[in-house]
Formats: C-alpha cells, sequence, structure tokens
C-alpha cells in the first residue's frame, strides 16, 4: 500500500539565509499515528509548511499518498491541500469566517463544492468533534477548547489522507486536552501530531519521530523513546515533573 | 471573552424584515436614500412623510424606539454643525427666541439635519435586521469588489481578537505600574500601538497561510446564493417606491 506521507531528503534555508531543515527523511504508513517530537525552534513549523507546499524551493521530495508535491502546479497543489490537512497552532488564525458553519466550509467550497453536499460535508466534520450545536455561532464567541476541536473540524470537513496537528494541546486545560485526544483517536485517519508535550504522544501514538536542528535523530516505538533519558537530553526533550513513562495508566 | 459590540446593533428577532434577503434591503435602503437626498427642502410634508415610512418599517421589524434613539449618536457631530448654521450663516435673518438667525442658515441646517436623520435611522434599521454575516453575503450578491467584502469579513471577525489583545497590553502596562497622566506618557502609548500593529499584520500573515492550506486560491467561494422570490422584492420596493410618492406628491401640494 501507498504510505500517506514519503519525505527524501528535505533541505530549506529561509531567505536571510537561516537554514531550518538539513536534509529530512519521513515515512508514515496509511492509518498509523506518529508524533514528531522536537524543541521550540528545531524546524517542526518549518517542515509542517512544506507538507502542503506552502514552503518549498530546497532540496528534497514529499509525496502524498503517491502525488508528489510541486508547488508550481496549481491543480497538483490543490489536490495537496486537500490530502494534507494541517491545523495551526493558534485557532484564531485558523477561524476566520463569521460563522463556525461558513468556517468549516470554507476547504470544501474551495474544492469546488455546493449546496446539500456542502452541507452533509459540514456537518459530518462538526459532528466528528462534537460541535455541531455551535454551528450557527461566531468562533469568537467559543471557548479556547471548542475553538481547537472547530479548528480540526475545518480539516476534517476537506477529507485529508493526514492530518497534521501542530502543538495541538497548547493552552487547553486538562478536560479539553483529554476530550481533544478522544476525538483524535476516533478518527480514521493518519494523523503527525506535532508536539513538544511528551506524555501526549505517549497516549495517542505508538510511534515517534524525534526532529532536532533540522534532522530526525530518532525513530522508533513512543515508549522506547521517551525511556531514553540520554537522547531525551541531548535533544533538549523534558518529561513533565512526576511524569514516569514506564507506568501505564490502567484501562 | 469580549463580544458585547458585535451585538451593538443588530438586534435578534424573526419579523418580516429580518428575513427578507440582505442585498434586497441594502438596494431599498440606497434607493430610499437617493429619494430623500433628492427631495427639495422646503417640502417639509415629504420628510414628514419619509419619517412616517421608517415608523411603519421599524414598527414592522418590532425595533423600539429606545433602540434607534440610543444609536443615534453617531449622528451628533452633524447635529452640532447643523445647529451652529443659522447662527454663522449670513443673507437676510429672522428673530427667533430673541436670537438673530440667518434664513438661510436655518434651511441649510434643517436640510442636514432631516436627510442626516433619516439615512442614520434607515441605516440602523438596516443593521438592526441583518446580521453582520447576512450583510457580507448581501454585498457580496451585490457584486461589490470582493476584496471590498472580504476585508469587511476580517473586521468583523478580527476586531474582537485585536480588541482583547489591545486590552491585555493595557492591563499588562498597568500591572507595572505606568499611569497615562500626562501627554509625556503618550510615547508609551505610541509604542504600544505600533506592537499592536506588529501583532495584527502577524496574524493576518498566519491566518493568510492557513486559508492556502484549505485551497484558497485568491476568492472566497459564494456559498449562499438562493435566488430571491418576486414577493420579497415586492416587500422591499415599497420602501423606495412609497417615499418616491411622497416626493412627486408634495410637488404637486407646494
Amino acid at each position: 500500500m501507498t504510505p500517506s506521507l514519503e519525505v527524501h531528503g528535505l533541505a530549506y534555508a529561509y531567505p536571510d539565509g537561516h537554514q531550518a531543515l538539513f536534509g529530512v527523511d519521513l515515512t508514515v504508513q496509511r492509518g498509523e499515528r506518529v508524533a514528531l517530537l522536537g524543541p521550540n525552534g528545531a524546524g517542526k513549523t518549518t517542515f509542517i509548511l512544506h507538507l502542503n507546499g506552502i514552503l518549498h524551493g530546497g532540496a528534497g521530495t514529499i509525496n502524498v499518498a503517491g502525488l508528489d508535491v510541486r508547488p508550481a502546479d496549481r491543480e497538483v497543489l490543490r489536490e495537496i491541500r486537500r490530502r494534507v490537512g494541517i491545523v495551526f497552532q493558534d485557532p484564531d488564525d485558523q477561524l476566520f469566517m463569521p460563522t463556525v458553519r461558513d468556517d468549516v466550509a470554507f476547504g470544501p467550497a474551495n474544492l469546488g463544492l455546493r449546496g446539500a453536499e456542502l452541507e452533509s460535508r459540514v456537518s459530518e466534520a462538526l459532528e466528528a468533534v462534537g460541535m455541531a450545536h455551535v454551528a450557527d455561532r461566531p468562533p469568537h464567541h467559543l471557548s479556547f477548547g471548542q475553538r481547537r476541536r472547530v479548528a480540526v473540524a475545518t480539516v476534517l470537513a476537506m477529507r485529508p489522507e493526514i492530518l497534521v496537528l501542530d502543538e495541538p494541546t497548547s493552552n487547553l486545560d486538562p478536560a479539553s486536552r483529554r476530550e481533544l485526544a478522544g476525538i483524535l483517536r476516533s478518527l480514521a485517519v493518519t494523523l503527525l501530531l506535532v508536539t513538544h508535550d511528551l506524555p501526549y504522544a505517549l497516549e495517542l501514538c505508538e510511534r515517534s519521530v524525534v526532529l532536532s536542528d533540522g534532522a530526525i535523530v530518532a525513530d522508533g516505538p513512543t515508549h522506547d523513546l521517551l525511556t531514553d533519558d540520554e537522547m531525551l537530553r541531548r535533544n533538549r526533550l523534558e518529561l513533565p515533573y512526576g511524569f514516569d513513562p514506564h507506568v501505564r495508566p490502567s484501562g | 471573552m469580549s463580544s458585547a459590540h458585535s451585538h451593538l446593533l443588530y438586534r435578534h428577532g424573526d419579523s418580516l424584515l429580518h428575513r427578507l434577503p440582505a442585498h434586497a434591503k441594502v438596494l431599498a435602503l440606497v434607493g430610499f436614500m437617493l429619494v430623500v437626498v433628492a427631495t427639495p427642502r422646503e417640502r417639509f410634508l415629504a420628510f414628514a412623510g419619509y419619517a412616517a415610512l421608517l415608523a411603519v418599517v421599524a414598527v414592522v421589524a418590532a425595533v423600539p424606539v429606545r433602540f434607534i434613539v440610543t444609536r443615534m449618536v453617531v449622528e451628533v457631530p452633524f447635529v452640532v454643525f447643523a445647529l451652529l448654521l443659522p447662527v454663522i450663516s449670513g443673507g437676510p435673518r429672522v428673530d427667533v427666541l430673541g436670537l438673530s438667525l440667518s434664513e438661510d442658515g436655518l434651511l441649510a441646517g434643517w436640510n442636514i439635519l432631516a436627510k442626516g436623520t433619516l439615512g442614520v435611522v434607515a441605516a440602523i434599521l438596516l443593521a438592526a435586521t441583518t446580521d453582520a454575516r447576512a450583510l457580507l453575503i448581501g454585498l457580496q450578491r451585490l457584486r461589490l469588489p470582493a476584496r471590498l467584502v472580504e476585508i469587511a469579513a476580517f473586521m468583523v471577525r478580527y476586531a474582537d481578537v485585536v480588541i482583547s489583545d489591545m486590552q491585555r497590553m493595557r492591563i499588562a502596562r498597568e500591572s507595572r505600574g505606568f499611569q497615562g497622566r500626562h501627554l509625556g506618557h503618550l510615547r508609551v502609548v505610541a509604542q504600544s500601538a505600533g506592537a499592536l500593529f506588529i501583532r495584527s499584520y502577524e496574524r493576518g500573515e498566519r491566518v493568510h497561510l492557513a486559508m492556502l492550506s484549505r485551497g484558497y486560491t485568491g476568492a472566497m467561494p459564494l456559498v449562499d446564493d438562493a435566488p430571491v422570490a418576486p414577493a420579497a422584492w415586492a416587500t422591499v420596493a415599497t420602501l423606495p417606491v412609497g417615499a418616491a410618492v411622497l416626493a412627486v406628491a408634495s410637488g404637486w401640494l407646494a
């Protein structure tokens, strides 16, 4: 089966000369949930913005479910942006339409959907995150946790091949965090969770990769990586105080 | 969350006026105002008729007088100017309550006051019965340039976000002992404004990235374009047509 995501030798330097990525290789199989771990400034966001062709121009190739990312080709780019659903860190950046319904409709409407088909996409996506009851409200009237869930719905409505979440737990209270984990686990989609929240990675993802200084430095079962103290320390990753990855909560 | 001001003008309801399509209402408003502005200022009866028409609209829309009056405050600068005109204008003068006033100035002031007030009340009625989203869709359907509609839409969406950014910055400033007491403190406030501008600008860039990621190619998709029933057109037409009839009738009487 074709993997959902295949990245080979991805390197990128910003126009100001700062090199952010030094040859990243990553393969994510269909249906897999992978955590991309890394400290602040490791190049995580730069990497994400390559996946759907927003940033380009460096070396390397990206292939999404059999389709190469070729930023110059408008048709390919549109399909790539459907296949790669990115949920950005600040939901206020992602939700810009006057109502939740309009916002969730924005992506599929850009794909050319109209009428009943568009409506069913919107309600399907909102139901998947348990937010159907806020469809007619303006995004700024929702709580932060609700906005994060709606942001996930805006991307789900495009039926992506792979869902990419940039720091999904930032600013969430523990209850919203747990609810989001439940939603993410319930989705039948390939997931790339980009975070430095290590317990969340352990909770949701079997496999993790560590991005540090623009390169993948570790790849393996999340549990193994989180118990490798030496590797974590080398890459400025830290478990929260009192958290022991050896102890699995029952159930 | 600060969200009060987004409901400042809209009044939730389900009247006939609320249900009419926004672009039809905008056209009716523009038509009405064209008639009002074109009416010669001496036709006092016509203006009374226009006011009566708006009163009927307000009753149909179930918008209380108080709601309208409190929102008419925006007109105050024009009212002040209109009240000054009789005092500062030249020409033949009349005595009113011991004040010597210019005849021409009185008429000019009346002209501004009457037409301005009718315009403000009509606009308040439109805003009270049309929420921001419907208004934006209406403008889009009226083929207002897409860029302008988008700018208005982003303003509606992000005004709250920027205002709460601003409030947080003020609180952070004051928490560190700052008190804006005299003009010298303006520098600090100006710097905050600059920081707010850069923050908003950067947010704009991030929003744009998020839009591109969801397939934005330079045009907002028009989601709602249901055709307008002829009956709805006939309903909205009553306002401008009624005003036109009044204008012509007042011409015969004069």
